[in-house]
């Protein structure tokens, strides 16, 4: 019998393959994900590990417990002279003090710009490369030498070959101090790590590294070895005591321990996201292949009959078609897990793409990944096909000896929709309860919100073989002009090859331009030349009458063909429905992410244009980490600009709890930013002083602060402060400029050893012109880490970034829509296949093959419409619902017109694009034959 | 060849079949009974809409009678559940169809030997070969049934309804998808295994030729065993046939 259902399975080649991609690209995307984020993960613990190869205890000063958004400051510095104190300490063989500084310090390329980190660390070292003290070194030199001199200067092998530097070139740096030349004596590389993603570093002598990054008679970290048979404790212990209270020492091990947990917690994160994608894929998925053997099963009916009569048991048809099942599964899951390494280079090259380089090290292909894999793809293939396969054994062994026997209808069919309703239902009250109840967790809220998505697709897809009809009335006349209309803009393209030649002889533009234009064209044009040559070939060898002339473009409506395909499509209602299901949740997901995430746009701008009145916005190259304060000293000083103001940004515990704390400018600051006042006014500001602070209103109500209460500020260099609060004010809650707790300038660099600026604002007198713009770039000039934008550039740019996120986001669910587009071909081959009869006795009566392809992609282009006419009103629908969920960032519902009327183009573009294949199948077949097929 | 004793290997009594419900009822059996003897050739014979191949449904237990009862070698069939149908089919009853109803992805000898497959039983040696040898297939083995012609594909279905050596065997129309010289040679067939190995066999046809093949023929008018005839040949039969429509 196994052999029997294996005999079958080879038998229905491209069928298995195709319900097979369903699974492979959903496993694909789950293995790449745990191979990338598994590289990333033993990267950074190589890392780690080496770095304290050769240390057993670090001295560090003791920093404040500060946490924002997961990311803690980095400890202090100590006093240099603390080297000899714990030299001396018994136990201990040999000590290093390190000068490290993990974001001032920019290497600049040779135009004179920051090279961008999009937010990595850029480090600065100071390191004793004495060759005694090489085992605390965790870099390695691969060209060159360490730097001797203050004017010497090793960089990042990364950096060095994407800039282009060499050994002996002179190399742009600025630090905290102005940028400065140094001359590249050697470049290195990080342990044994090929890349650290965008981060970068530049090691200078430890006097340099004091200087430049301000830490004279300071070292960051004091890294001890221990004489030999001391333990790691032990040598804390000793330690420990001699140590001031402004310092800590912590064992090596437990050092790399709790860097190593800090790295896989982003990397788990970062883990779960993409595995978002591969479930959205697998699911999809899933309703392909519920589809592919619904269909496959309904069509052997006979078979299984047959078998019946002769002996099979239900349990031993069963047991067939789940092995079926299993068989593609697992096929399709080694084939995924395969593809996921390649998925894997994909997904890296994609965040390439976005400026967001990830640091490798050789791929990891852990056992956990494979049997993931093969669990999840198998078990959902099994899961999806034990419907079918149980519809399976209702088959009666008479349908044996019935013409065109149909598999009998469910005993459950009749409780369908009711089944629906309710799933709708449940899964409204389960998102309902996961928006609208403030206690619970995020985890439990996003499983909520993940258990009710699915249900509610669930019941939608049941519930949709109802609409089909209605729905396929109104997208018929669509799908037929549609095709038209596709027809007509794309045919053209054939012209393409001639154009680009006319253009290459005739056409303005550089020679470089031209020549290129005339060989592209030339070269195209035989491809051309060769295609129509088959087409024509293939009519002439199979003569059939050629009828272009009549119906140029090859597709104008006909009435005939194009309602047989729309009939066809409300044949089998269910079957459509279960199609146009698959495409429905790829475009629910579309729609629903380019709604929330339009009107995330529209809140964006808006609240940048509330708040900001300056003309022109300073901000570090990225955007958004703090910069130089000195850079909006310099554009003040230039005096170009009517007004310059600077917002100072660091993080300091509030009371105790961690909190952003900005510094303003009280004479100058509201002449900038708009202040929406909840309790005060403006002439607050200039009564700052040093006791005062203005606080945002969000703050004051989770923190419960009022008017006149005296809160407590602890900076990271740990200063204190004590501040009364005179107001409240309210920033837009999607996007506030401001720090949440606000003191005077002068406080905050009495606070801040290295004070910075998240925005420098600055007026100018009258309006923006080119010659102001020019003078104060000029000015700032002296800052590579630094950009100037006008308010109407810089909010362009918050644009941009936002879609280039947005723009990830499609990318990762063209996978499913990609799942559903298989699922589509898949199904009109199987329909093509069924009707062969059908199709045959057209073809008799006089249908040409030209209007048999009409008729497939009729059928095909309104299954796609109806997976988006219900596809987008659900995205729309689940927009609106985490909008509302999101209330308290006053998140604008912004139906994006546009986007959803492309994304209704492109269901009918795949609608098209899926019956190709189907149709020609269709046409191929041999009247003939078709009507003796049995 | 299985079965008990030497009374007849079927037992059909007072069976009736009503299809559909209320006005639109069908009555397709009313009230047959009939006994169908060990190795030998029953035909059944009847215009369309006789009944003829309700009542052969019903007595190889793939439909079931709206009353009355149906032994199968001494068992009762229409009280039987899908599980002991199944045991009773493996045993007891073999199949030919009117359109082979033969797998496509297997090769002829793997559809001749599915029903032993299926029922995890070992071919017991030398009998396979001699059923293909019988039935001519000897050099066709490892062919598909989509490289044999019709009438292959048929004696690949009867070598495949002899191997399980069933009680009884039923054959439905089974030169009805076939021209008469292809027919002739499998109705010989037929005859033969009848002849040869001892077969129970029951067919349903329309053909007069095939008809005067069998033992015995019995004919079916309106839900009704109307008439029996002994061995008799196609001529005698088209009369009778003809008496019925009268």
């Amino acid at each position: 019998m196994i052999s029997v259902s294996l005999r079958g399975l080879l038998g229905r080649k491209l069928r298995a393959a195709l319900t097979g991609i369903a699974i492979v690209l959903g496993v694909a995307m789950i293995s790449g994900t745990y191979i990338l984020t598994d590289t990333i993960d033993r990267a950074f613990t190589t890392l780690f590990t080496e770095s304290y190869a050769g240390t057993d205890a670090v001295v560090t000063g003791r920093g404040l417990d500060i946490s924002i958004d997961g990311e803690s400051p980095p400890n202090p510095p100590v006093d240099a002279s603390l080297l000899d104190t714990v030299r001396g300490v018994e136990g201990v063989a040999l000590a290093t003090g390190t000068v490290l500084d993990e974001r001032n310090t920019k290497i600049l390329t040779a135009e004179g710009k920051a090279v961008s980190s999009e937010g990595a660390p850029t480090f600065g070292f100071g390191i004793d490369t004495a060759p005694e003290l090489d085992q605390f070194n965790p870099l390695n030199v691969l060209e060159g030498r360490w730097p001797a001199s203050a004017d010497e200067v090793v960089i990042d092998v990364g950096t060095a070959d994407d800039q282009g530097y060499s050994v002996g070139d002179m190399v742009e740096i600025s630090t905290l101090q102005p940028k400065r030349s140094f001359e590249l004596v050697g470049v290195a590389q990080y342990g044994s790590l090929d890349s650290l993603g965008n981060a970068s570093f530049a090691v200078f002598t430890i006097p340099a590294a004091q200087e430049l990054l301000d830490r004279q008679g300071q070292y960051d970290a004091i890294s001890v070895a221990a004489n030999e048979g001391i333990a790691e404790d032990e040598l804390v212990a000793a330690i420990e005591p001699v140590l001031p209270d402004t310092a800590k020492v912590v064992s090596a091990t437990a050092e790399a321990e709790d860097q190593v947990d800090e790295v896989n917690e982003f990397t788990a994160i970062f883990r779960y996201f993409l595995l978002v994608f591969a479930g959205i894929a697998l699911f999809v998925g899933a309703f392909v292949i519920f589809n592919t053997f619904s269909i496959t099963v309904a069509q052997r009916t006979r078979e299984f009959a047959t078998l019946r009569t002769i002996g099979a048991s239900r349990r031993q048809i069963l047991g067939s078609v789940i092995l079926e099942s299993l068989v593609i599964g697992f096929a399709a899951s080694l084939i995924g897990l395969g593809l996921g390494v390649l998925l894997a280079e994909g997904i890296e090259g994609l965040f390439r793409a976005l400026g967001v380089e990830l640091p490798t090290a050789d791929r990891v292909f852990a056992m956990r990944t494979v049997i993931v894999a093969l669990v999840v793809g198998v078990g959902i293939t099994l899961a999806a096909g034990l419907f079918p396969a149980i519809r399976a054994t209702r088959v009666p062994p008479i349908a044996a000896v019935r013409e065109g026997a149909t598999l009998p209808k469910s005993r459950f069919a009749p409780f369908v929709p009711w089944v629906a309703g309710i799933a709708v239902l449940v899964a409204l009250v389960v998102l309902a309860r996961a928006m609208f109840t403030d206690e619970l967790g995020t985890a439990d809220r996003l499983l909520s919100i993940a258990a009710g998505v699915l249900l509610l697709f669930l019941g939608i897809a049941m519930l949709s073989s109802h609409v089909v009809r209605p729905l396929a009335a109104v997208s018929s006349p669509i799908g037929r002009w549609a095709a038209f209309a596709f027809a007509v803009l794309f045919w053209p393209l054939w012209l393409l090859p001639y154009w680009l030649m006319r253009y290459g002889a005739w056409g303005p533009g550089s020679a470089a331009r031209r020549v290129g234009a005339f060989v592209g064209g030339a070269l195209l044009n035989p491809l051309v030349a060769l295609v129509v040559l088959v087409m024509w070939l293939r009519r002439a060898v199979t003569s059939w009458v050629p009828e272009w002339p009549a119906e140029f473009p090859g597709v104008v409506p006909d009435r005939v063909a194009a309602r047989t395909g729309g009939e066809n499509a409300c044949r089998n209602p269910s079957r459509t429905a279960a199609t146009a299901a698959a495409l429905m949740i790829g475009i629910a997901l579309v729609a629903f992410i380019a709604t929330l995430t339009n009107g995330m746009k529209v809140s964006n701008r808006e609240a940048i244009e509330e708040q900001i009145a300056a003309d022109y916005v300073v901000t570090s190259l990225d955007g958004y980490t703090p910069f130089v304060a000195a850079a909006g000293d310099a554009l003040a000083a230039s005096a170009v600009p009517e007004l310059v103001t600077s917002v100072r940004s660091d993080g300091g515990l509030v009371d105790g709890n961690s909190a952003e704390i900005g510094g303003i400018e009280p004479d100058a600051i509201a002449e900038a930013y708009v202040f929406d006042w909840r309790e005060g006014d403006e002439s607050l500001l200039a009564t700052l002083g040093t006791t005062k602070a203005v606080v945002s209103s969000n703050y004051a109500e989770d923190h419960d602060v009022a008017i006149g209460d005296e809160v407590t500020i602890r900076s990271t260099a740990d200063r204190t402060a004590k501040v009364t609060v005179v107001g409240t004010f309210e920033p837009p809650p999607f996007y506030p400029l401001l720090e949440s707790v606000n003191v005077s300038r002068e406080l905050f660099d009495s606070l801040y050893d290295r004070p910075r600026n998240r925005w420098t604002w600055a007026n100018v007198a009258g309006e923006p012109d080119d010659g102001d713009r020019a003078r104060m770039e000029q000015a700032i000039a002296g800052f590579p880490d630094t950009q100037l934008e006008t308010r109407e550039e810089w909010i362009e740019r918050e644009d941009a970034d936002f879609n280039q996120f947005i723009s990830f986001l499609y990318v990762m669910l063209t996978l499913a829509v990609f799942v559903s587009i298989f699922g589509m071909i898949n199904t009109l081959v199987l329909s093509v296949y069924e009707r062969t009869r059908e199709i045959g006795m057209l073809r008799a009566i006089g249908m040409t093959r030209r209007q048999v392809r009409r008729m497939i992609r009729q059928e095909s282009i309104i299954t796609a419409l109806i997976g988006a006419a219900v596809g987008l009103p659900l995205g729309i629908f689940l927009a609106a619902l985490v909008n509302r969920a999101l209330a308290e960032y006053d998140i604008r519902f912004a139906i994006p017109w546009v986007q959803l009327v492309v994304l209704t183009i492109v269901a009918i573009v795949i609608g098209i694009l899926a019956a190709i294949m189907p149709a020609r199948r269709a046409a191929r077949l041999d009247p003939l034959r078709a009507i003796a097929y049995e | 060849m299985n079965g008990n004793g030497d009374g007849p290997v079927v037992v059909a009594a007072d069976v009736a079949r009503r299809y559909g419900q209320g006005e639109t009822a069908v009555d397709a059996l009313r009230g047959v009974s009939v006994e169908i003897e060990r190795a030998r050739l029953t035909a059944v014979m009847g215009p369309s809409g006789s009944g003829k191949s309700t009542l052969m449904h019903i007595l190889a237990g793939l439909d079931k009678p709206t009353s009355g009862t149906v032994a199968v070698a001494g068992t009762e069939i229409t009280t039987l559940g899908d599980n002991e149908l199944t045991k009773l089919r493996r045993r007891h009853i073999g199949f030919v169809f009117q359109f082979f109803n033969l797998l496509p992805m297997l090769n002829a000898r793997e559809n001749i030997t599915l029903p032993l497959t299926i029922s995890g039983e070992k071919p017991e040696d030398g009998w396979v070969d001699k059923i293909v040898g019988d039935v001519g297939l000897s050099d066709r083995l490892s062919h598909r049934p989509s490289e044999l012609s019709g009438g292959q594909q048929q004696r690949v279905a009867i070598a495949r309804a002899l191997v399980s050596k069933p009680t009884v065997l039923f054959a439905d129309e089974p030169t009805g998808n076939l021209d008469s010289t292809t027919g002739n040679e499998i109705l010989e067939l037929l005859r033969r295994s009848v002849d040869d190995y001892g077969q129970t066999m029951v067919m349903v046809t329309h053909d007069a030729r095939a008809a005067a093949m069998a033992h015995r023929v019995l004919f079916l008018a309106d839900g009704q065993i109307v008439r029996e005839l002994g061995e008799c040949n196609a001529h005698r039969i088209l009369e009778v046939l003809e008496e019925i429509a009268a």
